[in-house]
């Protein structure tokens, strides 16, 4: 288990003073200035030795993409924009961090910031999320007042400015150019790319869009050195995480743990173990809800980390584990999610706005076993004319559940529509 | 996508102007962009707006156009795609049933039978008195202490049937019960204490 000492957030769970005062008795904003000043390039180069991961789900190299970012820019500022729109069902981390570890964030936004030549962040929060977003303006105002942030921020000689907005209820949002979009004043409908944001993101302008836990990890991968964090977990899947385990667990929780955890001990550990027992397992969703489901044989021994959860079809995404036990019905369980996939379509795409709405109405039949045995394949065949046939990742997203439960379900999904048969033909 | 229905026309008062506190707001809001960019506060400002007066009238998307140098249409198109903005009277009190998978698995069926049944209405209705409406929502993004009910800005979390016949016997009562765990926890950590963070940061 990874020692206390190598925890990045403190303050997860809110025990302790959650603004300036606080944050600086934790270490944070502690001579940021001799980090800001190491430069562009010294600060990218470290990224990339820390070997960090982008934690918003695609788990893109960090410093590789700050990397990205042009150093001629021809007279137009940069961005750096921050993804706090936190909506992948099962993914609660980056909540915890704006109200409990705030500064965490809002120094992080400084360092990344002067690593890729921004001028400003934009930190785009979930509408819901009300407190948190009035927790993250309290420290904005605060590390303004203190000099943290502005003209020459923190005396480093850079000046930059952080701003929060606040979105209104869309989880396609959270697409780096959907959001973008939004923030500009649009219907967040994600963009064709090239050209990818480094190019021509906000307003036309060079920008890197970060999670929030990538950006607010940074401070201290930079303290404590990126051998620190590179050290911890395995290789290409380096550092600690915030993993969020709900559903059918005793005590559900947000924990921080190393990355290539097992999946069980990361359950027993910390969320008390499964409801009734691990032999009470049915599956378990590793990663967010677009991240196939694994059934129980494959949980017994997956470790938590990118290329572990990749070997076997599924993925970390957000790191995001929801446990289902024996009582589950599991169809049910996926119909639920074909419905949220459907609803939040953006509407731009035929496949995905068409495609999911039938989904969703095979979907609700397969709950009742009203369909035929062939219609499994169908269900299987369109998710695959969905994927990979959308601007965004939405169309893969909402595919790649369906097909995990017709992968390891599909017998469950069978004796389902024989039950509805054999009774239909009782009556 | 959702289902978007505009108020009639009878329900539409004829002008909207932000209250100089909310001017304020609004302000504050513009100033965050940069110069010719201040469409970016559009979100912003029909919130603002909705805050205000309860909900966003056809008069105050007029206003928040003209305010911003947009056509009426594009400020449309922001408040019909997102599902946050409320485009008829509805209810003073919004209660909000998260039922997405996490929810869902951990007795989302019980906080919304409870809703249903002590307010006398479903999803997408109001009481008669417009003092309530409720709506189903999908993820609030909080699923370690499902089931989320969000009432207005706050969430009560780990709630259950009775749980949530208690939150809204509160509020009908006119008071406002604690938000956050309604069960004995800390946030996000374990029920029981946290398993973790034993050793650090014991400051204060």
């Amino acid at each position: 288990m990874l020692r206390d000492e190598d925890r990045i957030f403190t303050n997860l769970y809110g025990h302790h003073d959650w603004k300036l005062a606080g944050a600086r008795k934790r270490g944070d904003w502690d001579n940021t200035a001799a980090l800001v000043q190491l430069g562009r390039e010294e600060l990218v180069n470290r990224m990339k030795a820390s070997g960090l991961r982008g934690r918003g789900g695609a788990g893109f190299p960090t410093g590789l993409k700050w990397s990205f970012m042009p150093k001629e820019t021809g007279g137009r500022p940069s961005y750096l924009v921050v993804n706090a729109d936190e909506g992948e069902p099962g993914t609660c981390k980056d909540r915890d961090i704006m109200r409990h570890d705030p500064h965490k964030l809002v120094e992080g936004c400084l360092i990344a910031g002067s690593a890729i030549g921004a001028v400003a962040a934009y930190i785009y929060i979930r509408g819901e999320f009300y407190r948190e977003a009035q927790h993250l303006q309290v420290a904005i105002d605060e590390a303004y007042e203190a000099g943290l942030l502005g003209k020459n921020a923190a005396n480093s000689g850079y000046d930059f400015d952080v701003y929060v907005h606040r979105g209104a209820g869309a989880y396609l949002c959270g697409e780096e150019t959907a959001l973008i979009e939004s923030l500009e004043g649009k219907k967040g409908q994600p963009r064709l790319k090239p050209p990818f944001p480094a190019g021509a993101g906000l307003y036309g302008c060079p920008s890197t869009v970060n999670n929030v836990e990538s950006i607010a990890v940074a401070p201290t991968i930079l303290r404590r050195g990126a051998e620190w964090f590179a050290g911890l977990g395995r290789e290409n899947n380096t550092g600690t995480k915030l993993f969020c385990i709900s559903g059918h667990v005793n005590n559900p929780c947000n924990v921080e743990e190393e990355m290539g955890i097992p999946l069980r001990e990361l359950i027993d550990k910390h969320a008390g173990g499964v409801r009734g027992g691990w032999d009470n397992l049915l599956a378990v969703i590793p990663g967010g809800s677009s991240t196939p489901v694994l059934p129980k044989d494959v949980c017994d021994d997956i470790l938590m980390d990118f290329d572990s959860l990749r070997g076997v079809g599924s993925g970390l995404g957000t790191a995001a584990v929801i446990v289902m036990d024996k009582s589950t019905d599991i169809i049910k369980a996926f119909a639920r999610l074909a419905h949220f996939y459907k609803h939040e379509s953006c509407g731009q795409c035929t496949p995905c706005r068409e495609g999911f709405g039938w989904v969703e109405r095979v979907m609700d039949r397969m709950v009742i076993g009203n369909a035929r045995v062939e219609e499994i394949d169908m269900l299987f065949e369109v998710t695959k004319e969905i994927e990979g046939h959308t601007i965004c990742a939405h169309g893969d997203g909402g595919s790649w559940p369906i097909q995990g439960l017709i992968r390891h379900f599909r017998p469950v999904m069978e004796e389902r529509i024989a039950a509805y048969h054999a009774k239909a033909a009782a009556a | 996508m959702s289902h978007f229905r505009i108020a009639d026309d009878a329900d539409q008062p004829k002008t909207f102007a932000f209250t100089p506190d909310y001017q304020a707001r609004v302000d504050r809001e513009i100033a965050k962009y940069p110069e010719g960019k201040q469409q970016s506060a559009v979100m912003a400002l029909l919130d603002l707006s909705q805050r205000q007066h309860g909900w966003v009238t056809r008069a105050a998307v007029a206003h928040i156009a003209d305010m911003l140098g947009m056509a009426e249409i594009r400020v449309w198109e922001v408040v019909s795609f997102y599902t946050m903005y409320r485009t008829t009277p509805g209810g003073r009190i919004n209660v909000h049933v998260c039922t997405t998978t996490p929810c869902w698995l951990r007795g989302s069926d019980a906080v919304t039978a409870a809703c249903k049944s002590k307010l006398g209405i479903g999803f997408g209705e109001s009481t008669e008195d417009g003092q309530f409406a409720l709506h189903e929502v999908e993820c609030l993004g909080a699923c370690v202490n499902a089931p989320i009910l969000q009432v207005d800005d706050d969430y009560y979390e780990d709630v259950d049937g009775p749980a949530t016949e208690a939150i809204l016997d509160a509020l009908l009562r006119g008071e406002t019960p604690t938000p956050g765990p309604q069960v004995e926890r800390q946030t996000s950590a374990p029920v029981g204490g946290a398993t973790t963070l034993q050793s650090v940061g014991g400051d204060d």
